[in-house]
């Protein structure tokens, strides 16, 4: 073959530069080709689980947080926010806040829906996860456990108990072989809370008094 | 050599006597990581089968202007390539089954399966012959997945490609989708490939010597 002879070192850098230049064109093409897409896709997931978290909401306002107070706008443009949901006849039904942590193997972020009248999650969904498949990753989709979280009161914490033996409001019974994911969810959901309740629930207040 | 080389037997050799998890035991990493569904078994399969073809198909069209010293950096730079171009069109495309596959998609790259094609066979030989191969090998290597990822979804949530089986009364076996489950499959597997191999060999044997 050709290359028996060995090659001198220039047409070693030429082989690897070209081999790079070439690379790195296509790369940056197909980077540019599909990122709209990809982002597309990331809002559509938040989106959709936005009005899956907040049951009856058909629009929504995002809102960022501004010294101290909760101010609308338009895009939140990679700063942390929360999502107000209001049904069709423009009554906010709840906030949906985004709210991520530790989990059993990776992080788990998840969303959940706040109902600030009667201080109660309404919604969860897990966005992003890589829990045992068979075992955490009930959190997803085990209908009993999302039921916990239909109408579930965060005062004086939200609380995962083992499983079967929820009695109070506040308390969330865990997936049995998945006591850790399910803590994971209950520690993340109340994370969420202290960063964003009081917000909430002052921005709910004031708003109460002007109408 | 290359003129009594047979471009159906140089395709259909990936598949059986030369298969690259069953037989020559390579990419054992995806086949036991990503096989806990037949879905999941095939998307790896078919995103290797991308790679492998193109970089095949690369590497044979330039083997004679790449120099000897840098042929693996050259191979492995071309297989980065593909094996990116890949993972975004699937995040583009396919979100839900990205999120399956996560970062197995990016070590594709590092599938022993690939740069071995490219560095024994690709790099050696003309062009139709080198895509046949990698088609050859990366199809072997797409039905060695699905195998064991359909036994393993069967057995570990009692369906088969998303579609329920057995109904409510069945008790899933959650071992076959962890990965033990991934061990036990794919070892069962080739303790039958090795079996009916040994069995066709020595057919064949006592064929020649009668």
């Amino acid at each position: 073959m050709s290359s028996e002879k060995s090659a001198g070192p220039i047409r070693l850098i030429i082989t690897l530069g070209l081999a790079g230049l070439f690379s790195g064109l296509v790369l940056v093409s197909v980077f540019l080709a599909t990122q709209p897409l990809i982002e597309r896709n990331q809002e559509e997931a938040l989106e959709a689980a936005i009005y899956r978290v907040l049951p009856g909401a058909e629009t929504r306002k995002i809102f960022v947080e501004e010294d101290g107070k909760l101010v609308e706008t338009e895009s939140a443009d990679g700063a942390e926010a929360v999502y107000a949901g209001y049904d069709g006849s423009g009554k906010l039904v709840g906030y949906g806040i985004p709210s991520s942590g530790t989990g059993f193997q990776d992080t788990i972020s998840l969303i959940y829906g706040y109902d600030p009248y009667e201080k109660k999650v309404i919604g969860m969904q897990v966005l992003e996860s890589r829990e045992t498949p068979g075992l955490g990753d009930k959190i997803i989709k085990d209908q009993d456990f999302l039921d916990d979280f239909s109408a579930l009161e965060v005062e004086p914490e939200v609380e995962a108990v083992a499983s079967g033996t929820k009695s109070e409001a506040n308390e969330v019974d865990s997936i049995s072989g998945a006591t850790i994911s399910s803590k994971a969810v209950v520690n993340i959901i109340n994370d969420g809370n202290d960063k964003w309740r009081q917000l909430i629930d002052e921005r709910t207040e004031s708003e109460g008094q002007a109408e | 050599m290359s003129n009594q080389q047979n471009l159906y037997e140089e395709t259909i050799k990936g598949f059986w006597r030369e298969n690259p998890v069953f037989v020559q035991m390579l990419g054992l990493c995806p086949a036991l990581a990503v096989t806990n569904s037949a879905i999941n078994g095939l998307a790896m399969g078919l995103a290797s089968t991308f790679v492998l073809v193109g970089s095949s198909f690369l590497v044979s069209m330039f083997r004679n202007l790449i120099p000897k010293q840098v042929r693996i950096t050259t191979f492995i730079i071309i297989i980065a390539t593909f094996v990116t171009v890949a993972d975004l069109s699937l995040q583009a495309f396919t979100p839900s089954l990205h999120k399956e596959l996560g970062a197995f998609i990016a070590l594709i790259v590092a599938n022993c399966l690939i740069l071995g094609r490219q560095e024994a066979f690709a790099s050696k030989n003309r062009l139709p012959f080198a895509v046949g191969d990698a088609a050859g090998m990366a199809g072997g290597f797409t039905v060695a997945l699905i195998m064991v990822g359909g036994i393993r979804e069967i057995l570990g949530s009692g369906s088969f490609f998303g579609v329920s089986l057995f109904g409510e009364n069945f008790e899933p076996w959650v071992i076959m989708i962890l990965p033990p489950g991934g061990f036990l499959t794919l070892g069962v597997l080739l303790i039958i490939f090795a079996a009916v191999k040994k069995r066709r060999d020595s057919r064949k044997l006592v064929q020649l010597e009668s």
